[in-house]
């Protein structure tokens, strides 16, 4: 392919990785920042609920990492689309390497609304249909993750791992419309584009806490993604010489 | 770059066909989805007989009976349009208040009133401040009506 469009270029792991690499450590710069605005903000700032008192500020959390753990799964489910239609190379890396974050926020979001949900409904746990969508969609990253390294060559493992992310990608507005579609115990979200029902202070830590998220997770991704660029393309002259540097201990 | 396009519609076909199913399923399953029935739906006969369900609502103000050994409790959930008295014995969750949301697991006793085994509190979508809280009050019984702020939702629902 020639350099026309210049899209392109970053679809190909040998320009992808030493990108990819150059910009690691300003998103972990971002998150650290971010994150430091957000628990001062939230932690010491905001004020206290008037019904849940000092409890409500696990949502600075708790709802963070819900929203990442249902994003993710749109942007691997994205990459899946593109790999099965377009067999480009990127994608099954990048999914593979959004995987374990993603599980990692939905198991977030499940613990922190559990410790939540203890004190203030009286349950740690409910079947509603919030929280077990929530928590079919855990299944459904360990399940992904359980099944792409069950099968040994990496290109059919993204085959079958992306058909599953496909099915699967209807739970998504399942869980995001379920609190409107059933009588869940699980409240209706507190925000969305067009209104708050937070306080001002409240609503902004919850957003810098939510941009810490997304930076960590980019970060987190990039760094996995790298590291399954050079096993997977280990055969390649690319590959061979950024191993060779770290193996003689130069710089990349 | 035909054949691929192809795949892409093929992909897209097959997730619009899997949206439909699911919608189709949940459709089919709705009641079971649904943690909880109102009032009404028991005034209507929707209640399962003879087997444990969930009803939810508002604690109707002022209508909590504490008994005098502090364990035995009684309470009207009210979906406005209907009320039901619940018997209740065990501890109540921190959020649990007049006016505010409940839901409650039990079974429907022969005189008619819910015999509550678990009673937990509903939260709302509301993360104020007390005096932003107390304002709104305020501001709600200088228009001569008593709203408690938790209250008010703008998401009209059937069971409430």
């Amino acid at each position: 392919m020639k350099d026309r469009f210049n899209l392109y270029r970053f679809a190909s792991p040998a320009t992808f990785y030493p990108l990819a690499g150059t910009l690691i450590p300003y998103f972990v710069a971002l998150a650290v920042l971010f994150g430091l605005a957000g628990l001062y903000l939230g932690m010491l700032v905001a004020p206290t609920d008037f019904q849940q008192g000092e409890g409500y500020r696990i949502i600075f959390i708790h709802v963070p990492a819900s929203w990442m753990s249902m994003f993710i799964y749109l942007v691997m489910a994205f990459w899946a689309a593109i790999g099965l239609a377009f067999n480009t190379r990127l994608s099954g890396m990048m999914t593979q390497a959004l995987a374990p974050t993603g599980a990692l926020m939905a198991f977030l979001s499940l613990l922190t609304g559990a410790l939540w949900g203890k004190p203030m409904w009286g349950a740690w746990w409910v079947w509603d249909a919030r929280l077990t969508s929530e928590l079919i969609l855990l299944f459904l990253y360990i399940g992904y993750m359980a099944l792409t390294a069950a099968i040994d060559d990496a290109r059919r493992a993204d085959k079958a791992g992306g058909l599953l992310l496909l099915v699967g990608v209807v739970n998504v507005p399942i869980i995001y419309f379920s609190v409107k579609w059933w009588n869940t115990l699980h409240q209706g979200s507190s925000i969305n584009l067009a209104k708050s029902s937070m306080a001002q202070t409240m609503l902004w830590s919850m957003l810098l806490m939510a941009m810490c998220f997304w930076m960590y997770s980019i970060a987190l991704a990039l760094m996995r993604a790298r590291t399954i660029m050079l096993e997977r393309e280990r055969h390649t002259d690319w590959a061979r010489v950024e191993l060779s540097g770290h193996l003689t201990g130069g710089e990349q | 770059m035909k054949s691929r396009h192809k795949k892409l519609a093929l992909i897209g076909g097959a997730l619009v066909i899997v949206g439909i199913i699911a919608a189709l399923v949940l459709n089919a399953l709705n009641s079971n989805i649904a943690l909880y029935i109102s009032p009404t739906d028991v005034a209507q006969g929707k209640a399962p007989h003879g087997k444990a369900f969930r009803i939810g609502g508002l604690v109707k103000e002022g209508s909590l009976q504490r008994q005098a050994d502090g364990v035995t409790i009684a309470f009207v959930v009210t979906d406005t349009a209907q009320d039901m008295l619940v018997h209740y014995k065990g501890i109540l969750p921190d959020l649990f208040k007049e006016g505010k949301g409940v839901v409650a697991q039990g079974k429907m006793s022969p005189d008619g009133t819910f015999v509550a085994s678990e009673v937990l509190a509903k939260h709302d979508e509301n993360y104020m401040p007390p005096e932003a809280a107390k304002a709104v009050d305020d501001a709600q019984k200088a228009a001569g009506k008593h709203v408690s702020p938790s209250s008010l939702s703008d998401k009209p629902k059937a069971s409430y």
